[in-house]
C-alpha cells in the first residue's frame, strides 16, 4: 500500500495554516506603509485600497453569482432531448 | 539553408502522415521531434519573407517573419512539444495525427501573409481539431463537435466574405494592419473574433472543449483563439470595440466559472476571461499594450495547457472531473496538486509566477491611457480569476471534502509535461526579461516595483480572505450537478423551438405541398446519406478484413462508422480537402 498524505486531516495543521494567512494579510497592510503606490489613478492612494478592493469584489461575485445560478440553472440533461 | 526546409507548417502536416506508420519508441521519438525540427527552422529564420509561392498569378506568402509572428511561432513549437509529450502514451493515432495537423494549421495561420494561404490553414485547423474533440468516442463528443465544426465552418464563411470583398477593393491577397473601415473588414473582423470566442460567438468554446480526450483538450486550448487573437493584433490594434468585447469577456464568463461544476468547463470559461485580457490589450493599442497582449498570450498558452494537464490527468485517473464527485485527491496525487497548483499562481498572476509579468501590462497600459473604468473591470476580474482558477479548481479538485477516491499519479510521460509546464511558469516569471525580448516593441517596463508587487498581494489574498469567510461561514457557492445556460441555447434549444412554431402555426397550409415536396427530398436525402454510407463502409470493411478485424469487433467498427455518417459527425472541410481525406483514413482504420 502506497503511503498517503494525510497533512490536512490534522485539525491543528489547518488551523496553523489559517494563522499563518491571517498573520500574511497583516503584514502586507503593514507592508504599503514602506513602499511608494504610484498610482495612475487617484483611488490607488487610499491606504488598503486594492486589499479592500479584492475583498468585496470577491464577495460581490459570489453574491451575484448565486443570483445568476437562480436564472440559468436547469438539470444537467437539459439539452438531451 | 534553411529557407530549403519546408514551412513549419508542411512540416508538421506533411510529418504526421508518417505518424500511424511508425510504432513503439520510435513512434514517441519522431512526434517529439516534429516540434524540435520546426523550433530549430524558425531559430534560424530571416526577417522577411519566405516560401513565396506562384499561384493563380497571386503570391502566396508561407513565411511572413517578423517579430509579432515568430514569438507566436516560438510559443506554439513549444507547446505542441508539451501536448505531444503529454499525449505520449496515447495509443490513437487519429489524436496524433489531428494534434499534429492542427499544430501546423495554426503555425500556416500565424506565418500566413497573404489571405489565401490564410484561409486554407484556417479552415484545415478548423478541421484537425473537430476530430480532437470527437475523438473521445461519445454521443456527447460527437454532438458538440457536429455543432463545433457547423459554427466554424460559418465563422470561416464569414472570413472569407470578407477575404473576397478586401481583394476586389486593393487588389493584392496580401495583408497586414486592415482597420474597421468597411463591410469587408467587419467580415474579417467576424471571423477572426469569433475564433478567439468573443463574446457573443463564444458558445462554442465552453460547449466543446470540455468533452476532449484527457489530452486533447491540452491541444484545443492553446492553439484556436491565440492564433485569433495573434490576428486581431495584426489586423484591428486600437479598434475600440475590442475594450467592449473584452469587457465583457474578462468579468461575464467568471461568474459562470464559479456556478460551473465540470472542471474543465470552469478552465474553458477561465480561458475565455483570459483571452478577454488579451483583447482589452488589443483594443487599447498602445505599444505597451500591445506587448502586454502578446506577452499575456504567451504565458496563458504555457500555464492553461498546465491547468488542463492537471485536469487531464484526475479525469484519466479518476474517470471523473466533476467538482461534485472529486476532492481530495492530494494524497494520493500530490506531485499533479503541486504542478496543479503552480498554473493556479501563474493565472492569479502572483508575483514570481508568470502571469504577473504579462498581464500587469495591460492593466498598467489602462491605467497610462487613463480609462479608468476598464481599469476597474481588470482589477475585479483579475480577483475572479483568484476564485475560479486560482483557489476553485486546485481547492475542489485536490482539496476540500474527500471523496474517498484513492487514484495514482500519472504515467511519467505526463507528469513531465506538466513538469516542465510548471518550470516555464516560475522561470517566465522570475527571468521575464528574454520574453519581453520577443515582444514586438521595445519594452520600457518594470513589473517588480513594491508598489506593484505589495497591491497585487493585496488584491489577491484579501480575495483569498473572502474566499476562506465565506466557505467556513457557508455562505460559498455549493457545488451542484447542473447545466448553465449560456449563448448556445439559441442554436441548441431556442432554434429547436422557433422551428416547432412555425412548423404548428404556419405548416398547416403548407401541409399538402409540403408532403409531397419532403416526400421526394426525403427521399433523394436518404439515398444519398445512405450511398455515402454504404460506400464508406464497403471501402472500411475490406480494410479492416485484411487488417484482421473479425465477428464482434468489425460489426461494433461498423455501427461507430455507420452512426457517424448517418448522424453527419464526420465533418468533411471544405479548403481542406487532402489533410481532411487522411485523418478520414487514420480514423476509418484506428
Amino acid at each position: 500500500m502506497k503511503k498517503e498524505l494525510t497533512i490536512f486531516d490534522n485539525p491543528r495543521n489547518v488551523k496553523r495554516l489559517r494563522m499563518g494567512f491571517f498573520v500574511v494579510l497583516v503584514l502586507l497592510l503593514i507592508a504599503e506603509s514602506f513602499v511608494e503606490m504610484h498610482g495612475y489613478f487617484s483611488v490607488e492612494h487610499f491606504y488598503g485600497f486594492y486589499a479592500v478592493y479584492g475583498f468585496i469584489s470577491y464577495v460581490l461575485l459570489i453574491f451575484a453569482a448565486k443570483v445568476l445560478r437562480k436564472i440559468i440553472m436547469r438539470k444537467e440533461d437539459y439539452y438531451d432531448h | 539553408m534553411i529557407t530549403n526546409m519546408p514551412p513549419p507548417a508542411l512540416i508538421f502536416i506533411l510529418g504526421a502522415v508518417l505518424i500511424p506508420f511508425i510504432r513503439g519508441k520510435a513512434k514517441a521519438v519522431y512526434m517529439l521531434a516534429l516540434p524540435v525540427v520546426v523550433f530549430i527552422t524558425l531559430l534560424n529564420l530571416p526577417l522577411g519573407n519566405s516560401w513565396i509561392v506562384e499561384f493563380w498569378g497571386y503570391e502566396l506568402i508561407l513565411g511572413r517573419v517578423d517579430k509579432l509572428s515568430l514569438v507566436f511561432a516560438y510559443v506554439f513549437t513549444i507547446m505542441a512539444f508539451l501536448g505531444v509529450l503529454f499525449a505520449l502514451h496515447v495509443k490513437d493515432n487519429l489524436q496524433h495525427v489531428s494534434g499534429i495537423v492542427y499544430v501546423g494549421s495554426t503555425l500556416g495561420v500565424v506565418l500566413a501573409g497573404d489571405f489565401l494561404s490564410l484561409y486554407l490553414f484556417w479552415e484545415i485547423m478548423a478541421v484537425a481539431s473537430t476530430f480532437l474533440i470527437i475523438a473521445s468516442r461519445t454521443k456527447e463528443s460527437r454532438e458538440a463537435g457536429f455543432r463545433y465544426i457547423l459554427i466554424h465552418l460559418i465563422g470561416g464563411l464569414f472570413l472569407l466574405a470578407g477575404i473576397v470583398l478586401y481583394i476586389q477593393k486593393t487588389g493584392t491577397i496580401a495583408f497586414d494592419y486592415i482597420g474597421l473601415t468597411g463591410i469587408e473588414s467587419y467580415l474579417i473582423f467576424i471571423g477572426i473574433a469569433l475564433n478567439a470566442a468573443a463574446i457573443p460567438l463564444h458558445a462554442w468554446l465552453p460547449d466543446a472543449y470540455p468533452m476532449g480526450t484527457p489530452t486533447s483538450t491540452v491541444f484545443l486550448s492553446a492553439f484556436t483563439t491565440k492564433s485569433a487573437v495573434y490576428l486581431l493584433i495584426r489586423t484591428f490594434p486600437g479598434a475600440d470595440i475590442l475594450l467592449v468585447i473584452g469587457g465583457l469577456m474578462v468579468s461575464l464568463p467568471i461568474f459562470y466559472a464559479v456556478l460551473e461544476n465540470d472542471i474543465r468547463r470552469v478552465l474553458s470559461y477561465s480561458l475565455m476571461n483570459q483571452v478577454g485580457f488579451m483583447l482589452v490589450g488589443i483594443g487599447i493599442g498602445s505599444e505597451l499594450a500591445l506587448n502586454g497582449a502578446v506577452a499575456h498570450a504567451f504565458c496563458h498558452i504555457i500555464y492553461k495547457a498546465l491547468l488542463f494537464m492537471a485536469a487531464g490527468s484526475v479525469l484519466q485517473m479518476t474517470g471523473k472531473i466533476k467538482c461534485t464527485e472529486i476532492g481530495g485527491l492530494y494524497k494520493t496525487m500530490p506531485l499533479t496538486c503541486l504542478f496543479c497548483m503552480v498554473g493556479a499562481a501563474s493565472i492569479s498572476a502572483f508575483p514570481l509566477f508568470s502571469g504577473f509579468v504579462s498581464k500587469s501590462m495591460i492593466i498598467s497600459a489602462s491605467g497610462h491611457e487613463q480609462i479608468f473604468l476598464i481599469w476597474l473591470v481588470l482589477q475585479f476580474a483579475s480577483t475572479g480569476v483568484v476564485d475560479h482558477a486560482g483557489i476553485k479548481v486546485p481547492f475542489f479538485t485536490f482539496f476540500g471534502h474527500d471523496s474517498g477516491i484513492r487514484a495514482k499519479e500519472p504515467p511519467l510521460n505526463m507528469l513531465l509535461a506538466m513538469g516542465i509546464a510548471a518550470a516555464l511558469c516560475v522561470g517566465l516569471g522570475v527571468f521575464y526579461q528574454p520574453l519581453y525580448n520577443l515582444l514586438p516593441f521595445p519594452v520600457h517596463y518594470e513589473p517588480y516595483t513594491g508598489g506593484h508587487v505589495v497591491g497585487q498581494l493585496q488584491l489577491l489574498m484579501f480575495g483569498a480572505l473572502a474566499f476562506t469567510l465565506l466557505i467556513l461561514s457557508g455562505y460559498y457557492v455549493p457545488e451542484v450537478r447542473s447545466k448553465n445556460l449560456d449563448a448556445d441555447w439559441t442554436y441548441r434549444k431556442f432554434g429547436r423551438f422557433a422551428y416547432k412554431v412555425l412548423d404548428k402555426g404556419l405548416n398547416s397550409l403548407n401541409r399538402v405541398s409540403e408532403g409531397v415536396l419532403m416526400g421526394a427530398v426525403k427521399g433523394v436525402v436518404s439515398f444519398f446519406k445512405s450511398a455515402t454510407a454504404n460506400v464508406a463502409l464497403f471501402v472500411s470493411v475490406n480494410i479492416w478484413l485484411a487488417l484482421g478485424y473479425r465477428d464482434k469487433r468489425l460489426e461494433i467498427k461498423k455501427n461507430q462508422l455507420y452512426n457517424d455518417i448517418i448522424e453527419g459527425t464526420l465533418p468533411i472541410g471544405i479548403g481542406a480537402a487532402i489533410a481532411i481525406s487522411f485523418i478520414l483514413l487514420v480514423y476509418i482504420l484506428t
